[in-house]
């Protein structure tokens, strides 16, 4: 047992002391964090406007006069419906590679790339969750609204989508704790993040054990991180439930 | 009472087009003046509720017009928005905003569609409330109120608009009948304070007590109209007659 102790120590020393080899860690770390929060950010953005247009759409597509702005739905509604069918019905592998080496192959660093493929592929994610919540928060919310002269937008913004994005916290959170997990596909673009950099010093050193449970273990604490956060704000929100 | 017209509805139609093609509203025709408390009765699906909410556009007319303030409302190139700003309306189901404390279900449509300063909002929004005796839980939220305290809430809420009429949708039907009273108490001193209203209800009570005029509706049509004396009491049509003979 003392042996194991000691030659794990070894390994640990090898791995993550040496050369200062922990940077490696550290800094992926940070670039993985860095993705997964401009992504589910981003991510929650395409996805409100995706799911508003798609959830007017459903809603008063056939109650709405004839004109302009009918068209204007329908065309909108079309383009979110191609849009989510192409991104939900490819892997993210093959998105995050045609981004870095077709659309921006002249990219020097990969971080922002990466950003942008997580975030327009979460938006697709998201937009079919928040448009969920949309549909289900009271039809008399949008009337209490607009009876008191706000317009639709305004009204959408200020009362059914705070009481959506409630209602579908938890499903978001797990959203955000999946794409903290997927951005490890990043690294197949040389991408410096989390996975990356334990496939550094796995190439430095032979080591195999080490550096792969040392990132596991960084991603579980992250996630139980993260879920742990979202408890409480869920537990904030509901102080209007009573 | 003055006779100034200041919602004239004329021939209005609303067509459900479907399987079967279902006509809530007929062919209605009212007049609502300034200052007068008008209710509206009827049968359940008689159409007085579409009658009210097409006064407001939050049912869109398949036919007719309404003028409010002389404005063609139903005029596709009118904006709705600003008119509903001085209609304000009370709904069955109270509808009160459950993720704002009362206090922001009352200032945020002043504050964002009048433009007025925070201060003024919140201390106009305090006065209705001790109007209504719930000053005290302007930081509550709305669930954790008591059915007859949201409908008090939602019916300032409203008011908070300044609105030059005020529209009432059944706004006793989901209430336990013990609070039912409160709710028709703060619309009695409302109607009393010489706001316009038009009334959709079956408490036939408050017809009878508070209504200047009394519209009876049914198959989508106005039947019958009069002083709640004439409604009441002296009935013409034998709809009106077998409709009150069921409800009284």
């Amino acid at each position: 047992m003392a042996q194991w102790l000691l030659e794990m120590r070894d390994e640990f020393i090898k791995c993550f002391i040496t050369k200062d080899r922990w940077k490696y860690i550290v800094g992926g770390l940070g670039n993985t964090l860095k993705i997964a929060l401009v992504a589910v950010l981003m991510g929650i953005v395409i996805g409100s406007v995706v799911a508003v247009i798609r959830a007017t759409h459903d809603k008063t597509i056939e109650r709405m006069r004839p004109g302009l702005g009918k068209v204007l739905l329908q065309i909108g509604d079309f383009i979110c419906r191609v849009y989510l069918t192409v991104i939900r019905g490819t892997p993210v592998m093959i998105q995050i590679m045609i981004m870095f080496f077709v659309i921006f192959s002249n990219a020097r660093d990969g971080v922002p790339v990466a950003m942008l493929t997580f975030g327009i592929n979460s938006g697709a994610y998201v937009a079919e969750i928040i448009r969920g919540g949309i549909m289900s928060v009271d039809p008399g919310q949008t009337e209490a609204g607009r009876s008191l002269g706000f317009g639709y937008v305004a009204t959408m913004f200020y009362i059914v989508i705070p009481q959506a994005l409630k209602s579908v916290l938890p499903a978001l959170a797990n959203e955000f704790i999946v794409l903290i997990k997927e951005t490890a596909v990043a690294c197949y673009v040389a991408v410096n993040d989390l996975t990356k950099g334990g496939e550094i010093i796995r190439s430095q050193t032979y080591s195999q054990a080490m550096p792969l449970f040392i990132v596991a273990a960084i991603y579980l604490l992250l996630v139980v991180f993260f879920s742990w956060l979202v408890g409480k704000l869920e537990r904030r929100l509901r102080s209007s439930d009573h | 009472m003055t006779t100034d017209v200041l919602i004239r509805v004329h021939d209005l139609q609303k067509h459900y087009t479907g399987k079967d093609e279902i006509r809530a509203l007929d062919g209605m025709s009212a007049e609502i003046h300034r200052g007068e408390v008008v209710v509206v009765i009827g049968p359940s699906g008689s159409g007085k509720s579409t009658f009210l909410r097409c006064l407001n556009l939050l049912e869109l007319p398949t036919g007719g017009s309404i003028f409010f303030d002389g404005v063609d409302i139903t005029d596709k190139n009118c904006n709705i928005n600003l008119h509903r700003q001085k209609m304000g309306m009370v709904f069955q189901h109270f509808n009160l905003f459950p993720h704002m404390t009362l206090l922001k279900n009352m200032t945020l449509a002043p504050v964002k569609l009048l433009k007025q300063p925070k201060e003024e909002a919140v201390q106009h929004a305090m006065e209705l409330l001790s109007r209504v005796g719930l000053a005290d839980r302007a930081d509550a939220y709305p669930n954790q109120l008591s059915g007859g305290q949201k409908q008090r809430v939602a019916i300032v809420r409203a008011l908070a608009m300044q609105p030059e009429v005020m529209l009432f949708d059944e706004p006793t039907s989901a209430l336990d009948p013990e609070m039912v009273g409160e709710v028709l108490e703060v619309m009695k001193e409302l109607a009393a304070s010489g706001m316009t209203m038009v009334v959709v209800t079956h408490e036939m009570g408050f017809a009878r007590e508070v209504a200047d005029r009394v519209l009876f509706m049914d198959g989508g049509k106005l039947i019958e109209e009069g002083t709640p004396e004439e409604i009441f009491e002296h009935p013409k049509s034998p709809r009106l007659q077998d409709f009150l003979a069921k409800v009284l």
